[in-house]
């Protein structure tokens, strides 16, 4: 009962974090969403960790704590490999704006020079 | 220009101001009239304007993106300002503008000309694991180029309108992937790559590595790259 009791009320904790996150508008719909639609997963298998018992058994499983262990795990590992995918794109993104600076910056001088020596050869 | 083709020397810089002035000069004087790009990958040093002051064109980027970063922006430029050639020099002075013109002449039949050392001319030589890498590379990349590459690594390379116009839009900025994939992505397009000998100089800044450990680290990654640019697309 006590362990009930502590992995329910963590879930309801981290939903309410999640919900103020995403109401302060600190996460992005995409992830908050994410995140909100594990809570509703995880928060009745936290009320009662017997529910998955009979899929366990299905899988050849021993019980359903390892079955949510083993999914919980897998679940994210995958999260981790999306989040270094989304970085990956982050970086390719600021490098193509820090080339476009450069080349602006670039651009400027040169035409700042061109304007400098138009100037001197005029006066 | 060179042998009437419209030039743009590109040289990839990172905190490079005590050879930058030098290497500058050097060019402008050897090839009157060519254009000269220093791209500033981040330096922290005073490079930039050690180059303009030298009488090139500077490209800063606001942070490092490494050689292969700096060279796409200096691709793109090529690009945008219509150049017929580009040729990548190394900004340690490690390679001699006389060689440019050669390595123009060579593009009339070829996309991509490799100004590379071990063929033939000047005296430098490795050992060791830095050694297997670069054999490996050579053996590798002469099949995918249906060509004799025998410098895979070298900056000193000179490319066509039509490499210039596919490394604006395509360059990867992993390590080594400036060198080994970009040969890799050149030659299954169709492109002619080509090297010739070239002379290497001692650095006229800077001290190039020789721990055991760090050729091992080396060859283990030159491995990775080749193996990864070969299974991709």
């Amino acid at each position: 009962m006590k362990l009930t009791l502590v992995t329910g009320l963590t879930g309801l904790l981290l939903l309410g974090t999640i919900v103020e996150l995403l109401r302060r508008r600190q996460l992005r719909e995409k992830y908050g969403m994410l995140w909100l639609a594990v809570l509703i997963i995880v928060i009745p298998l936290s009320l009662f960790p017997r529910l998955l018992d009979n899929v366990a058994e299905l899988l050849g499983v021993a019980s359903g704590v390892s079955l949510v262990l083993f999914l919980g795990i897998v679940f994210l590992l995958l999260v981790c490999v999306h989040l270094s995918w989304e970085v990956s794109a982050l970086e390719e993104e600021t490098r193509t704006l820090a080339e476009d600076f450069a080349l602006l910056r670039a651009q400027i001088d040169a035409d700042r020079a061109a304007r400098d020596e138009l100037v001197s050869t005029d006066g | 220009m060179v042998n009437g083709k419209r030039t743009l020397i590109i040289i990839p810089a990172l905190n490079e101001s005590g050879s930058i002035a030098d290497v500058v000069g050097e060019v402008r004087g050897e090839l009157p009239g060519v254009d000269v790009l220093v791209v500033d990958d981040g330096s922290t040093d005073r490079t930039a304007a050690v180059a303009a002051a030298a009488g090139a064109r500077v490209a800063k980027l606001p942070y490092n993106l490494g050689v292969g970063g700096a060279m796409r922006l200096g691709y793109r430029y090529a690009r945008d300002n219509d150049y017929d050639v580009a040729i990548q020099i190394d900004a340690d002075g490690q390679h001699d503008p006389r060689y440019v013109p050669k390595l123009v002449d060579l593009l009339e039949d070829n996309d991509l000309v490799i100004g590379a050392r071990f063929a033939g001319e000047g005296d430098y030589n490795v050992r060791g694991p830095r050694r297997w890498a670069m054999v490996m590379l050579s053996a590798v990349l002469s099949r995918v180029a249906r060509t004799k590459l025998t410098d895979t690594t070298s900056g000193f390379r000179a490319a066509n309108r039509r490499v210039i116009e596919m490394f604006a839009g395509w360059y990867p900025a992993e390590y080594l992937g400036d060198t080994v994939e970009t040969l890799v992505h050149t030659a299954r397009r169709g492109f002619r790559i080509r090297q010739v000998p070239v002379a290497m100089r001692k650095r006229m800044a800077g001290t190039p590595s020789h721990s055991p450990a760090k050729a091992m680290i080396y060859l283990g990654r030159a491995f990775a790259v080749l193996t990864l640019a070969l299974i991709r697309r």
